[in-house]
């Protein structure tokens, strides 16, 4: 006899420990299978685009910090940029530097966040990702060194960065750079061949670079399908054409896949470091910009690299002390826009797992 | 130690009184049973208390150190602060389930320690089909979650329901044919004549067995890599999300009780319970238990959790065939060996394990080989 069945509509979010923050999904399950998945988003609404029309151009910056808090230092980079192209300001080699530097650790800080993330989604008891909070610990306290934050850090200016690094700052990165290779060794060593990781992550949530392209997927989630995009390659800002460094990229495109391309672009994001910290030269470490600046009326997009992906400002100025409008390319969002076309047929669990693989941050999707 | 030994020889004490002596129901069947329950409470606490520094020893924290020495009393300030919350019922909840749920969770896993061993012959009844009231008594427990899950009128409720019966129904196999190869060694049903059978501790007899037991054991009680009825990144807490309260602290004890019950049969039938040289034997079997319970947390700090499908399917494709030919084995062995050749069982055994697990997971089935239909 066949028991009739129907699906049922379950509501994931916004409170959830596994939706990162306040996202809501409407599920419809069958069973243990999502049939159909519909997102809701909104909850951290807080109209930084809008706030950001009040305050002044300098005034925003704090405001960019709330965005992606887990990387807060890429986003100040991506509004400097976008402003400084605004008003075309050459920036000192000296902050320049310091912005890659910065940049690149927060890379590898945001990376070892969304990799324990990642584990505990898939329901390691807390250790993977307690483990990568103690070396991500000791990427804030850097941070805490030269911005006295531990989050939200405001510490780039337009025309450079707030306040020179201390005298111990180059040290303790190079310290830095010692200890964090065993430590990514030994992850690799317990993470990577996991059987039961394998069986959770391996062909689960398979994303094609087609509809990756479609979607305007960007950063690892993109690689990982095996698209070499990167801003830092195809258009170098900053002083990342200094540099060298590889694009890792994977085949499969699975939930797998996005996890070891953030364990090998840390790797990367090492060795930028490395090259970095050697070539940082003296000098001033901020242009000469007025305390009222007023960048001439116009319009600019600056956009960069950033750990979750292409992340950039469109700033238009009239002239005024405040801009105009200031739109803001979330990364998040457009990479969680994603979501229904790779959960569907999978398993409540796999949901879960392709969503912690895929790396998003609330404060951004919602600005 | 001088003040527990009396009290856990009651038992003892009061077998070399005469049957018709009019204290002997009240001494026995009340007091026992009064010092079975809170030793078990006792044990739980001790449990939350290793898993809790434990598990901060592995993600380089200090865990519970502040209330009483080395954060000894930490449970029992976590039970008080528990037991003083308020109790909220949900209004869509279906009243008489909910409120029994509790209860049938907990009740069969403090009965089942009647049949325990603490010490030799230091059980409150040596009952001669002590397995199967252990294996039957305590599979009541997941009526009463799923009474929890389904009353409580919660969709992840609902979901952990139907995984709590999914899993007890597959597990149960594998778990009775370990036991079985077991009982064809020793030749008694009952936990005592177990572990006096245990001249060899059994899981040098039983190495297969013993693997599966535990695996199995750990899926029955919902444990880590099985803990999918709590998957908190999941369903948020499952069966108990709508619980507060005392209610809560019932399931939390059950939760704890089950592990310590779990610990308690291994070190019974595969480690040789009480037996032990120069210690008590009640301290023999503690610390036993406590071995298995370090295991175990050692699992749940370190594994992922499996996904449903996965799990069924390791519990039909790949332990139970093995439980199979392990007791096939075993009663082939049984037959042919006499009672003081049973130590060539040993080298035999651990080899068979051995080719086992490598042809079964090379040729028929491995958790890693990606999705698992079902």
């Amino acid at each position: 006899m066949a028991i009739r069945t129907e699906p049922f509509v379950m509501n994931m979010g916004p409170v959830h420990p596994s939706t990162h923050g306040v996202y809501r999904m409407r599920l419809t399950l069958d069973g243990e299978v999502v049939v159909d998945v519909e997102p809701v988003i909104g909850y951290l609404h807080r109209g930084i685009e809008k706030l950001a029309e009040q305050r002044t151009w300098t005034g925003v910056i704090p405001l960019t910090d709330r965005l992606d808090y887990i990387s807060s230092m890429s986003n100040n980079l991506a509004y400097c940029l976008a402003v400084e192209k605004l008003a075309g300001i050459e920036i000192p080699e000296r902050a320049e530097y310091i912005r890659v530097i910065m940049a690149e650790l927060q890379r590898i800080c945001n990376h070892l966040v969304a990799v324990g993330s990642f584990f505990n989604d898939n329901g390691a008891y807390y250790t993977p990702f307690l483990q990568m909070y103690r070396e991500r610990e000791k990427i804030v306290d850097l941070f805490e060194m030269v911005s006295g934050q531990r989050l939200t850090y405001n510490y780039m200016r337009i025309g450079g960065v707030s306040q020179d690094v201390p005298r111990d700052f180059v040290p303790a990165v190079e310290k830095l750079l010692e200890q964090l290779p065993p430590a990514f060794d030994t992850f690799d060593k317990f993470l990577k061949d996991n059987e039961i990781l394998l069986a959770r992550a391996k062909g689960v949530g398979i994303l094609s670079p087609e509809l990756a392209i479609d979607y305007g997927i960007t950063g690892p989630v993109l690689r990982a399908s095996g698209l070499a995009w990167d801003l830092r390659k195809e258009d170098p800002y900053s002083i990342y054409d200094r540099f060298e460094f590889d694009i890792p990229t994977c085949d499969e495109g699975d939930s797998y896949d996005r996890y070891r391309i953030r364990m090998l672009e840390m790797r990367q994001s090492l060795r930028i470091l490395q090259q970095a910290v050697k070539q940082l030269p003296e000098g001033p470490v901020k242009a000469d910009v007025p305390h009222f600046f007023r960048p001439p009326a116009g319009e600019a997009y600056g956009r960069i690299e950033s750990p979750k992906g292409e992340f950039g400002f469109y700033v238009v100025s009239d002239g005024s002390i405040a801009p105009y409008r200031c739109h803001i390319r979330s990364t998040s969002l457009i990479n969680i826009s994603v979501i229904r076309e790779l959960v569907l047929g999978w398993k409540l669990a796999d949901l879960v797992t392709i969503f912690g693989s895929i790396d998003i941050c609330l404060g951004e999707v919602d600005r | 130690m001088a003040i527990i030994e009396p009290v856990i020889n009651i038992p003892v004490i009061l077998q070399t009184l005469p049957s018709d002596w009019p204290g002997n129901f009240w001494g026995h069947w009340v007091l026992f049973s009064l010092v079975t329950i809170i030793v078990v409470i006792l044990m739980v606490m001790g449990f939350i208390y290793i898993a809790r520094r434990e598990i901060g020893r592995m993600q380089s924290r200090v865990g519970p150190n502040r209330t009483g020495p080395f954060g000894l009393l930490q449970a029992v300030a976590d039970v008080l602060k528990v037991l003083l919350k308020e109790g909220i019922t949900p209004a869509a909840v279906d009243k008489p389930i909910y409120w029994l749920a509790p209860i049938v969770t907990l009740v069969p896993v403090f009965v089942v320690f009647a049949v325990m061993p603490f010490t030799n012959g230091g059980m409150l009844a040596n009952l001669n089909i002590g397995v199967l009231y252990v294996v039957a008594i305590s599979s009541i427990t997941t009526v009463g979650m799923f009474m929890a899950g389904w009353g409580s009128s919660n969709k992840y409720s609902l979901i952990s329901a139907m995984r709590v019966i999914a899993s007890v129904v597959s597990y149960e196999f594998p778990v009775l044919i370990s036991i079985a190869s077991v009982i064809l060694i020793a030749g008694s049903l009952s936990l005592n004549d177990i572990v006096i059978a245990q001249d060899i501790p059994f899981i040098l007899l039983q190495p297969l067995g013993f693997l599966v037991f535990f695996i199995a054991g750990l899926a029955e009680i919902s444990r880590a890599p099985f803990d999918l009825l709590e998957a908190d990144q999941e369903i948020v807490a499952g069966f108990h999300l709508e619980y507060s309260g005392i209610k809560f602290a019932l399931f939390y004890l059950v939760e704890y009780g089950e592990a310590f019950l779990l610990s308690c049969l291994i070190s019974t039938i595969f480690l040789a319970g009480w037996r032990g040289p120069i210690l008590p034997e009640w301290l023999w079997f503690i610390i036993k238990a406590l071995i298995v319970w370090f295991v175990m947390v050692w699992l749940w700090a370190t594994l992922p959790r499996v996904r449903i499908d996965q799990m069924m399917a390791l519990a039909w494709k790949f332990l139970l065939p093995l439980a199979v030919i392990n007791l096939v084995v075993t009663a082939i062995e049984v037959l042919s060996l006499s009672e003081d050749m049973l130590w060539i069982m040993i080298p035999i055994n651990f080899a068979m394990t051995a080719v086992l697990i490598l042809f079964w997971s090379k040729k028929f089935f491995r958790l890693g080989w990606g999705r698992v239909e079902v």
